[in-house]
């Protein structure tokens, strides 16, 4: 028996009798983090970092049972010893350490290796066993420093400025809005924001997190005039019609898969700028190697590449780990699961749908 | 280097066609005259001749960043283009150092063609040590060639122009033919009077957009000339200095490539351009497209595929007579002296472009239902009044297609596309019944939708069966109607035919997999299609 078991409601801890990020309600969770691939409805008690709880709240509601467990501590749950540690992500996103009979195991969730002054700085957790994620593990994907590509963005914020022209720029509303609002307002760029955005926003603010202002953009405003501002909109906005009344604007679409030319050019976007919450090629082999494990599991993403050039490269023990977590997605999700015709193993009731249930203007946030 | 660079950047990501005229038009205005020329050659087709092969490329940059080539592969099939795939990898972080210029590139990887591979090597990992990832990008593009970055000719030369302050049709006329970009100087090149001693220029051809209204909105139709729209290759024929030179719309000189045609040098009164359409053709009736294309891409041809498709020239309009540029008289005019040449030159190799006799709209829809019975993909139509334009216009010719045919197959491969498509499974293969088999028939690359193409994507990714390199064969579930242009025999296809233009028309979401067309159908079309019943050019006198 594994410490930790795929199972059809998600990665199981008999030991501990809890799920981690489980696709399915269960009795109990222990979340990594608030994206809806990770933390979904439903389930009877979650135990996540303390940041966690008012995003956890603000996405599956405010009656959820849900308990904080702080960096480093332990907690024991059935016969496991249960311990958070910080994954980088996001605002409290955390790795998950299970310790059973001298048997360790750590979940990373999705994690990054670059310090964005938000979400913690990942930290490698030596254990025997470690599942990662795999988003952008092709050595393509090196991101450029976030201090490069911020001058960047102000670079390009500037020019558009000069040509009295709109700044969109789509950023996932919970983890990447966060990081352009903390760098882009302390330059003193006023910000506007879509109400998706404006709720992290508050929840954040109500936390007692200090994030520069910003302001709302209410569905009503349509004829308030935003030339030359800057505005920072969920991905699922492009190509819909509240982007109309920025007219004329340049669209800067801030995600990973911007690494490659193509991903811009399909996004008609103006701008790709390669931010990531992800760790790219060298920042999960340094992260899986400074773990120690000579098992790991590989999880969505490019699951196949990853393990085995752990296998041939590092002797490590690897192998694909399937799961229902989605990284980060290339397109906005489809309200509806694909349904063919045939006899098809891709039954759209098991699918959890992924809209996102936080309140907004236009079309709901991605998932991630 | 560094401007180029920062032109195939802005280049890329413009969305606007102005933004893109107005980077084109400041390069054109700062660079230097040999650099310019090579431009204006790599944006209108013709790329350096390759001196590196492209698994050397891929290989030598697997060594420089430490990956194993299983790996460097990935990338690529993720990627989707090589030029870039490496200049991602090859990133040393390095600041740049080069100052040399595009033209000192591409002259240097020229001289590499006849040295040996350790220099190469040497040569090219020293640029990818000097360059950012931009110029490497660029850098990269010039060995791989196809310089495909959503730059039309027609946008480079109107960019020129504007910095040159000329006429945009008459430059393009000026950069058409064949001339070497690395013996060619900016000033000889943008000069009317040096073209002149060029005798094998050929003027820009003049092409149609598709119809898309009824054609009763274009008016009287006593106003209109109808002729079949052929399925062979656009050429133009230039007798000048008592040589025959033919090129492709491609502007490609076809050379030694038609035999058939050398008896019309001496036939042919001098000074005289023409326009038409390469075709096979025999016992008086057009081959199918895929008879012709046997022969090109052959150096020297057999003689078997001299007796297996003969070809013709099927000539519609007169450019030149005379000596002198033709193009701005009226159609009308234009045809009957070229009736005259053809009936003078009286040799069954070359042939007039029959005009369709109609009366009215009506009838002439009729005759197009009929077009594929006389080999043809349609009906071109032209206004009689007006003059030979250049490049694609509206308003005077239209090309008025006849609805395709189609099947509805299931999708059995996809593989991931490149440039936009990067990353997504956009390449498809599908498949028809053949009893309890499925055997496929077709690749199709467009017609769906982003969207549309997002939902398969997401299907295949999580429907893989199995992987062959970066072929996924997936369940077979997903249901489409391919559209085709035509169909023939082929024995390089397990199914035995092979389609002409086919594309997806549309998603079949209410259609089951038990539902697709079987491969008796297909072969039924074959029967019907694949070979022609009747001569086209006596259907309708």
């Amino acid at each position: 028996m594994s410490l930790i078991e795929h199972t059809d409601q998600g990665l199981y801890c008999p030991a501990g009798d809890f799920y981690i990020d489980p696709w399915k309600p269960v009795p109990r969770a222990v979340i990594t983090h608030a994206h809806s691939d990770h933390a979904r409805p439903g389930s009877m008690h979650y135990l996540c970092h303390p940041d966690s709880i008012p995003l956890l709240r603000l996405r599956l509601g405010q009656d959820i049972s849900c308990q904080g467990l702080p960096f480093g501590e332990t907690l024991t749950i059935g016969e496991a010893r249960v311990s958070l540690h910080p994954a980088g992500h996001i605002i409290g996103s955390a790795q998950v350490r299970v310790e059973h009979k001298g048997e360790t195991w750590v979940v990373s969730g999705d994690y990054k290796t670059e310090n964005d002054g938000l979400s913690g700085v990942f930290k490698p957790i030596p254990c025997h066993c470690f599942i990662t994620e795999s988003t952008f593990a092709l050595p393509i994907y090196a991101w450029e420093p976030q201090e490069a590509l911020f001058e960047r963005m102000a670079t390009w914020i500037a020019k558009n400025q000069q040509s009295g022209i709109t700044s969109v720029l789509l950023a996932y509303s919970l983890g990447k809005a966060q990081r352009l609002i903390q760098q882009l307002g302390s330059l003193g760029i006023p910000l506007f924001v879509h109400g998706a955005i404006w709720n992290v926003q508050e929840t954040l603010l109500a936390a007692g997190w200090k994030l520069p202002p910003v302001e709302r953009i209410h569905p009503s405003d349509i004829a308030r005039p935003y030339k030359g501002q800057v505005v920072i909109a969920p991905p699922s906005v492009a190509d819909s019609p509240w982007l109309h009344r920025f007219q004329p604007y340049a669209l800067g679409v801030c995600s990973g898969w911007m690494q490659v030319r193509g991903n811009v050019r399909r996004r008609n976007a103006d701008a790709g700028f390669a931010l990531s919450d992800h760790a790219d090629w060298l920042g999960l082999l340094s992260s899986i190697r400074a773990t120690g494990a000579s098992q790991v599991l590989v999880t969505h993403g490019f699951q196949s590449v990853l393990s085995r050039y752990l296998r041939e490269t590092d002797g490590i023990q690897a192998r694909e780990l399937a799961t229902e977590y989605k990284g980060e997605e290339e397109l906005p999700p489809e309200p509806e699961a694909l349904r063919p015709v045939a006899d098809d193993p891709l039954r759209s009731d098991e699918r959890t749908d992924t809209d996102d249930p936080l309140p907004s203007d236009a079309n709901p946030d991605s998932n991630t | 280097m560094r401007s180029f660079a920062q032109l195939v950047s802005e280049l890329g990501s413009a969305t606007k066609t102005n933004d893109k005229l107005e980077a084109l038009s400041t390069y054109f205005s700062q660079a230097g005259d040999k650099d310019k020329v090579w431009v204006i050659a790599l944006f209108s087709g013709r790329r350096p001749k390759r001196s590196i092969p492209s698994g050397l490329l891929g290989l030598w940059c697997a060594e420089l960043s430490g990956i194993p080539i299983w790996l460097f592969e990935e990338c690529y099939h993720t990627v989707g283009d090589l030029a870039e795939t490496i200049a991602l990898l090859t990133d040393t972080q390095a600041v740049s150092t080069s100052t040399n210029s595009l033209s000192y590139y591409i002259e240097s990887l020229s001289a590499l063609r006849t040295v040996s591979e350790e220099e190469k090597r040497t040569f090219v990992v020293q640029a990818w040590k000097e360059l950012t990832k931009e110029e490497r990008f660029v850098f990269n593009k010039l060995i791989t060639g196809s310089f495909r970055i959503g730059v039309s000719q027609r946008l480079m030369i109107q960019a020129l122009a504007s910095s040159l302050s000329e006429d945009p049709d008459k430059l393009q006329h000026l950069i058409g033919g064949n001339w070497d970009p690395a013996t060619t100087s900016f000033s000889t090149l943008v000069n009317q009077s040096a073209a002149k001693g060029d005798f094998s220029k050929p003027y820009p051809f003049y092409l149609a957009y598709a119809l898309e209204e009824a054609p009763t909105e274009l008016g009287s139709p006593d106003q209109w000339q109808a002729e079949w729209k052929w399925d062979g290759i656009r050429g133009q024929f230039i007798h000048r200095a008592e040589q025959l030179f033919i090129w492709s719309r491609g502007e490609e000189l076809m050379e030694g490539k038609f035999p058939e045609y050398d008896p019309l040098a001496g036939l042919l009164p001098s000074l005289t351009v023409l326009d038409g359409e390469i075709l096979a053709f025999k016992e008086g009736l057009p081959l199918p497209f895929s008879a012709l294309q046997t022969r090109i891409g052959r150096k020297n041809v057999t003689k078997k595929q001299l007796q297996e498709a003969p070809v013709v020239f099927m000539a519609y309009d007169l450019l030149e007579y005379e000596g002198q540029d033709f193009r701005n008289h009226p159609l009308s005019e234009r045809r009957k002296k070229l009736e005259e040449i053809v009936s003078n030159v009286d040799h069954p190799v070359l042939r007039i472009s029959p005009n369709i006799l109609f009366d009215s709209w009506e009838t002439l829809s009729r005759i197009r239902e009929d077009a594929r019975d006389a080999h043809a993909e349609g009906i071109m139509l032209k206004r009689k009044s007006s003059n030979y334009q250049t490049g694609r216009k509206r308003g005077d010719w239209w090309k008025w297609k006849t609805d395709p045919l189609s099947i509805d197959a299931v999708l059995v491969y996809a593989m991931k596309g490149h440039g936009r498509r990067s990353n997504l499974y956009s390449d498809y293969t599908f498949a028809v019944r053949s009893g309890d088999q499925l055997v496929t028939f077709t690749k199709a690359y467009s017609g769906l939708t982003d969207a549309e193409m997002g939902e398969v994507d997401r299907y295949v990714k999580a429907n893989a069966l199995e992987k062959f390199g970066p072929v996924r064969t997936v369940k077979p579930a997903l249901v489409f109607e391919i559209g085709f242009e035509g169909i023939a025999a082929s024995n390089r296809h397990k199914s035995g035919v092979a389609l002409r233009f086919p594309r997806i028309l549309r998603w079949r979401k209410d259609k089951p997999v038990s539902e697709i067309n079987t491969l008796e159908d297909l072969k039924d079309m074959l029967r019907l299609y694949g070979a022609g019943p009747q001569d086209p050019a006596q259907a309708h006198p």
